[in-house]
């Protein structure tokens, strides 16, 4: 039998028109040309429109199509958490050769940054690793915060350490959830998605929004937490171990987990080092590096609380190494908690953090200092710096150039998914189709951080 | 901090590197673009550096500062052992811009460096896959150069066959597994 690679014949191409681009704009003193005819479903059709032929027949000639079936997972399919195509050539049911192909959500995060002030990428952020956003925005105020060279006051750092821990816990769980759900195990991902929407409910309470908080500032925080932020976050404490144990239970020693992800996609230690891995996959490959310990920032270094390693590497060692880390990033959340002491949030330069409202509303000098921060921007000083933070998935890393002024010149982010990805292909050769949703789900990718 | 870094990269390269500032805690090392690919396996293979990470490559566009070279590709690299970083730049002209590939070096660096040619049209020589990684293949010129209008808009939907990222080596390789199965 002879397999095709997912091909329109001339037939089924829909006939479409070449439609001119509603936003074109040429760049001035370029000399490159658009593509001669864009053609696709999503474009309005015109009759007796030529065909673009060479998609048809680039696609028919596969000389692997003749022996092996190929088999595209993605880029939209329910297995893959977010838009992700996985080429595979299968021998029966092993795969011989994948491929990996990325970029569908791919909206240049670091160009759009250059054209906003440095206070306004932080919608953006949140947008990387869109689990745990909050994460993001305290790697990216970290790391302008080293290029003015200021510190924040201990109340903004301690929020940032509770709720970034709490976002944590929410990115593991979803994580866990999804993984489990693509195994069969369904019930867990009920309960760990309820706790994800108690944590939820406590940052849409600190911030406005549940998903995309934009909760950090460059010198602390939007505002202070609410009243009764404490209890709520200690309520929090109490509810969400439940949840964890009750997965534990039903999942730790379940045969048909053990059998679906031990020894699936093991990794040596330096195997992932050369990767580039970071993160919770690290960690299960034995390597004990989080940047929480290895490069405290914020006091974990005196807060107690371990580092889990797993040994082998495998989908079920990244099982318990984020299991693990739950109920740490919990413990440290409490500690948190109870030294989290009265303050102001937010530094005490106006050319950093906004004056409060009153003065900016009957006094000149507020009201120039809050008109001059809008419009201009924080004024960074020239200089370049790497700021790195323990993320959701790994080190998540802030390349940061300033030449001056208000908008950044360059901004990198070093996404942890980025280089825990790039093996899927070599790694999945001599795997087993099934295989690929518990990988998949185990690496945690999350295309928003992939793709920036 | 890391003075033993920079120290022990100005005996071994002393006339190869152009500069090494430490500002803000980051020591940065800018080195001639033709011996980038020595400094960097010395990072990784010398026992004192040992610098078992390459966290990120990346570049920077110094157009509009009238730079000369143009561009900078930037090695960020971390040390497991000793928890030191260092940072590696190193200038890339407009008219030739080619690097040697750090591949392999670092597996890590077959990405990073695919997406610094794909937003800065960089060309990292030896990389066994130089290819656009988050762009369509179609796409033409380089987003994150600084030239490069930011509201420019492309519609491009051909689709991608990946097999150009089989060598024929490789393709060999599969089909005479493939065609006989009994034989392993």
């Amino acid at each position: 039998m002879v397999f095709k690679d997912a091909a329109l014949t001339p037939e089924e191409m829909p006939k479409t028109t070449p439609v001119p681009n509603p936003h074109g704009r040429m760049p001035t003193g370029v000399s490159w040309e658009p593509i001669e005819s864009p053609i696709g479903r999503g474009a309005p059709r015109a009759p007796g429109v030529r065909v673009e032929r060479h998609l048809v027949e680039e696609l028919e000639v596969d000389p692997l199509a003749e022996d092996l079936m190929v088999v595209n997972i993605g880029p939209s399919h329910p297995a893959m958490h977010g838009t992700f195509r996985l080429k595979c050539w299968l021998d029966g049911e092993t795969i011989i050769k994948a491929i990996p192909e990325i970029g569908y959500l791919h909206r240049c995060f670091e160009k759009m940054s250059e054209l906003h002030p440095w206070q306004e990428v932080f919608p953006y952020t949140d947008r990387l690793n869109y689990m745990s956003p909050f994460l993001n925005n305290v790697g990216y105020a970290m790391a302008v915060e080293k290029l003015l060279g200021i510190e924040i006051p201990k109340r903004a750092q301690r929020i940032r350490v509770i709720l970034g821990e709490l976002s944590r816990v929410m990115d593991h769980f979803v994580c866990v959830g999804t993984n489990l759900v693509d195994l069969g195990a369904l019930t867990n991902f009920w309960y760990l998605f309820r706790g994800r929407e108690e944590i939820y409910s406590l940052l849409e309470h600190v911030s406005g929004a549940r998903m995309m908080v934009a909760y950090g500032r460059i010198g602390g925080l939007m505002r202070d937490v609410h009243d009764g932020f404490e209890d709520e976050a200690r309520a929090l404490l109490k509810s969400l171990p439940k949840y964890i144990d009750d997965v534990d239970r039903l999942i730790t020693n379940n045969r048909i987990f053990i059998d679906r992800s031990r020894g699936v996609h093991a990794i040596s230690g330096e195997e992932a080092i050369d990767w580039g891995w970071t993160g919770p996959c690290l960690r299960a490959a034995g390597v004990p590096y989080d940047v929480r310990k290895a490069h405290p920032y914020y006091d974990y270094d005196q807060f107690d609380w371990q580092v889990p390693v797993g040994t082998t590497g495998d989908v079920y060692d990244r099982y318990l190494v984020r299991m693990e880390e739950m109920r740490q990033s919990l413990s440290i959340v409490e500690q948190a908690l109870d030294e989290l002491s009265d303050g102001p949030v937010n530094v005490d330069d106006w050319s950093i953090s906004p004056p409060p409202k009153d003065m900016v509303y009957n006094t000149i000098e507020g009201m120039v200092a809050h008109f001059k921060l809008t419009f201009e921007g924080i004024q960074v000083p020239p200089g370049e710096v790497y700021s790195y933070t323990e993320g959701g998935n790994g080190e998540l890393g802030f390349y940061l150039v300033s030449e001056g002024g208000g908008h950044p010149f360059r901004i990198h982010c070093r996404a942890p998914c980025f280089a825990i990805y790039q093996n899927i292909g070599p790694s999945l050769e001599g795997c087993m189709l099934s295989d690929i949703v518990a990988i998949m789900g185990s690496l945690n990718v999350i295309a928003g951080e992939l793709d920036r | 901090m890391a003075e033993f870094v920079a120290e022990n990269l100005r005996r071994r390269f002393g006339d190869a590197l152009e500069r090494i500032s430490d500002e803000r805690g980051d020591l940065t090392v800018w080195v001639d673009r033709g011996r980038v690919h020595e400094l960097l396996d010395h990072c990784k293979r010398d026992p004192e550096l040992d610098f078992s990470f390459c966290m990120d490559v990346t570049a920077v566009d110094y157009l509009p500062l009238g730079g000369t070279p143009r561009f900078a590709v930037v090695y960020h690299l971390y040390s497991l052992k000793t928890g030191k970083r260092v940072r590696i730049k190193t200038g890339v002209p407009e008219d030739d811009p080619v690097v040697a590939t750090a591949v392999d070096v670092w597996k890590s660096t077959d990405w990073f460096e695919r997406e610094v040619y794909d937003m800065f049209g960089i060309r990292f020589e030896g990389h066994p896959n130089m290819k656009r990684i988050l762009c369509h293949r179609d796409f033409q010129g380089h987003a994150l150069r600084k030239d490069y209008p930011a509201d420019l808009r492309w519609k491009l939907l051909r689709p991608d066959d990946l097999l150009d990222e089989i060598s024929s080596d490789e393709m060999q390789r599969i089909r005479a597994r493939v065609s006989h199965p009994i034989s392993e």
